[in-house]
């Protein structure tokens, strides 16, 4: 199985425990993860924006990067998202949806593809799943609130697995934690706000550690929380996944 | 109604001065998404009621022409006179020659969001006639001079203490008097003199149903049938959209409506009107207002389906947290942000940005609206028409430059960790938007493309 490993601009400049551990992770499930050294940004942040006419370089490089994998691994829901929804190239359209269909966030590329069903981890605190709105509702990591039908939740099938960790339950499972890319700047007030609120539902139910799969939605409330000198930590799910 | 200069995030920056008040808007308002839930969820079949809704709602779309022409052919054979508005403008003068022909000038309404959209309450004022809101929320907003903050809870941004106070003013209630069974049954006694002695109605229309000519009108208070029973004249507003083909439809829209509305059953009083009574008039004015032009649009269409039940807004995060008005137009959150753009992209350019695209919106909407897509779409059309902000094009330009060479995007990360580690003051001030509530994150020792290199490279 010949995986390339996509990791997104902000985790590489800012988060490299979470790829680490991601890339760590893998291995020790036995795969052969490859990480294309000229990758950059999935173009989201421009799209996002409305920019998207601007996001055809990011495009070309990223299906020059990764287009000759079977399968595309992220630790950002939110991205491969992106990657799933908009990756287009005139030049190269067969290229682009191949990508569209192999891209994968690490916690469905273990439960689907690898169908992991135990792991050798341990951590032994209370920890608190922030269930980040792309993965959950767009890239269907877990059943929405808002819908009727059975519950399921990918992000929890693995944790479960880890030895000591005990997870809290939240009075709002689903909210928007309000980072929303530069919607956190744009609307900084109510994204604060949102962000604030988030923060405190884990608190309140006594998380000693926020995860998810989304290292965004975690590097804005870290920032909240840093700002509030709480010792509530974050830490992306892999890092978790992958902790002894 | 608008803004002037002013933009969701500086309205929402004001309202946000006042977090107390937030965090009760966002409790009162997540209660009701809450009720919402257990209603949906007590339905086995809901998801497929809402895929049957939006599979009406495209029938309707797609002949919205042909349904029409059968509705108002049977509307006329039922008695009821029927007019046709391209816009607002024309909407108002319309209901304003009836008002004059029959020499009314003090009327009564129920609620209608599309008289809101024709801001018909200002021009007849204007003309010297009298409205008045008789759905209490209505009232209250009326008497408090403001536009209604929520489609179906148009006064939720003002706390019971204060609807005293305007009471208090306009109705002569005792001041300090908060107690809402107290104020509900002073509203109701002045009300009551008002359906008595005004000889025209005005009410909205839920649903129109072009198979009967006959339309519904759904409202908890009954305020619309007091109003219509009791004039001589009836007249009924509605966007041409609110058409469904048949009676036998209806049964899919009322059980999701007020389930994703409030979250009960049914709404108190679905009521149908088909024909005048003996000796009133009956008036439709079928209000087009740039439904057409979104109807032309393809990655818009959809938001024609809305039956207005404001689900999308109560569940909506930014909403809760920023307030209606923050979206200065009539009909506020994810839905009235991808309408609104279509009546005035350059005044509502804002509003699709007000939206972390988290998608609850679409999850909740009845029948099935890809709000958050359409947001994202609007973006899109935005930028390009150039209602973008002149910062923002520079940023992404600059964006675009270093996202598109792993060259610069490497140095620029490194420059960019550099600056943050050794001269944190030029990110950490109050000209960064992240960091006036916000700590930034801490630099690491190196980035992964580095430690890769450094250590897997070879492996």
């Amino acid at each position: 199985m010949n995986v390339g490993l996509f990791i997104p601009c902000y985790i590489d400049q800012f988060y490299p425990n979470a790829a680490i551990a991601t890339l760590n992770l893998l291995s020790r499930l036995g795969i052969t993860v490859k990480y294309p050294v000229n990758q950059t940004c999935c173009g989201q942040p421009m799209a996002n924006s409305g920019f998207e006419h601007l996001t055809q370089g990011c495009n070309d490089l990223f299906i020059d990067n990764f287009s000759e994998f079977d399968y595309i691994v992220s630790p950002s829901g939110s991205c491969v998202l992106h990657i799933k929804d908009h990756l287009h190239s005139a030049a190269a359209e067969d290229k682009a949806s191949g990508i569209r269909k192999k891209v994968y966030e690490l916690t469905e590329f273990l439960t689907d593809v690898l169908k992991v069903d135990k792991l050798s981890a341990r951590f032994p605190h209370k920890v608190g799943v922030h269930q980040s709105c792309h993965g959950q509702r767009g890239l269907m990591l877990a059943q929405m609130t808002e819908l009727v039908d059975a519950p399921f939740s990918k992000p929890l099938h693995l944790l479960k697995m880890v030895e000591g960790l005990e997870l809290v339950e939240l009075s709002r499972p689903d909210e928007c934690c309000g980072f929303g890319g530069t919607f956190c700047v744009a609307e900084e007030a109510v994204s604060v706000k949102m962000g604030k609120d988030r923060v405190a539902d884990h608190i309140n139910h006594g998380a000693e550690y926020i995860t998810a799969a989304d290292m965004s939605c975690l590097m804005h409330m870290e920032g909240i929380l840093r700002r509030q000198n709480s010792n509530v930590k974050v830490l992306h799910i892999a890092e978790i996944l992958n902790a002894q | 109604m608008s803004s002037g200069t002013k933009d969701h995030a500086a309205l929402s920056d004001i309202f946000n001065k006042d977090e107390a008040r937030v965090d009760w808007h966002d409790e009162t308002l997540w209660f009701v998404r809450a009720k919402r839930d257990k209603a949906a969820h007590n339905i086995p079949e809901w998801e497929s009621l809402r895929e049957a809704a939006s599979q009406i709602k495209n029938n309707v779309l797609s002949n919205l022409h042909n349904y029409l022409i059968e509705f108002e052919e049977q509307a006329q054979k039922n008695g009821v006179t029927v007019h046709w508005a391209a816009d607002a403008a024309e909407h108002n003068q319309i209901v304003h020659s009836i008002l004059k022909e029959h020499g009314v000038n003090r009327l009564i309404k129920s609620k209608s969001m599309l008289t809101e959209e024709c801001h018909l309450n200002e021009y007849l004022k204007q003309n010297e006639i009298e409205v008045i809101d008789t759905d209490l929320g209505e009232r209250i907003v009326q008497l408090a001079q403001e536009p209604p903050s929520h489609i179906v809870l148009p006064c939720i941004h003002k706390k019971k203490e204060e609807i005293g106070e305007l009471f208090h003013e306009h109705l002569g209630t005792p001041e300090g008097m908060a107690d809402p069974v107290f104020l509900t049954a002073a509203a109701r006694e002045h009300l009551r003199e008002t359906f008595l002695t005004r000889k025209a109605a005005i009410t909205g229309v839920n649903f129109a149903v072009a198979e009967t000519g006959e339309f519904v009108v759904c409202t908890n208070e009954g305020n619309a049938d007091m109003g219509a029973h009791l004039a001589d004249v009836h007249i009924a507003c509605m966007g041409i959209e609110k058409i469904i083909p048949k009676r036998k439809n209806l049964g899919v829209f009322l059980r999701l409506l007020t389930r994703s509305a409030t979250g009960q059953p049914i709404t108190t009083y679905s009521s149908h009107f088909k024909k005048p009574r003996p000796g009133q008039q009956m008036h439709l004015v079928l209000v087009d207002n740039g439904r057409t032009t979104q109807l032309s649009r393809p990655d818009f269409r959809n938001s024609l389906k809305c039956i207005r039940c404001a689900a999308c807004m109560n569940t909506c995060p930014v909403y809760r947290r920023s307030g209606g008005h923050s979206y200065h137009t009539a009909v506020a959150g994810p839905i009235g942000s991808i309408l609104a753009p279509n009546l005035d992209m350059k005044e509502y350019s804002d509003l699709p940005f007000a939206s972390t695209l988290c998608g609850s919106c679409s999850n909740v909407c009845p029948v099935k609206i890809n709000i958050h897509e359409q947001l994202y779409k609007w973006r899109q059309v935005i930028v390009k028409e150039g209602y973008a902000d002149p910062t923002k094009k520079l940023a992404m330009k600059a964006m675009e430059f270093t996202l598109s060479s792993p060259f610069v995007y490497k140095n620029a990360g490194k420059v960019g960790r550099w600056f943050m580690k050794h001269a944190p003051f030029t990110v950490n001030n109050k000209l960064n938007l992240w960091y006036q509530h916000r700590e930034m994150p801490e630099v690491p020792k190196e980035s992964f493309e580095e430690w890769y290199k450094k250590n897997k490279k070879n492996d």
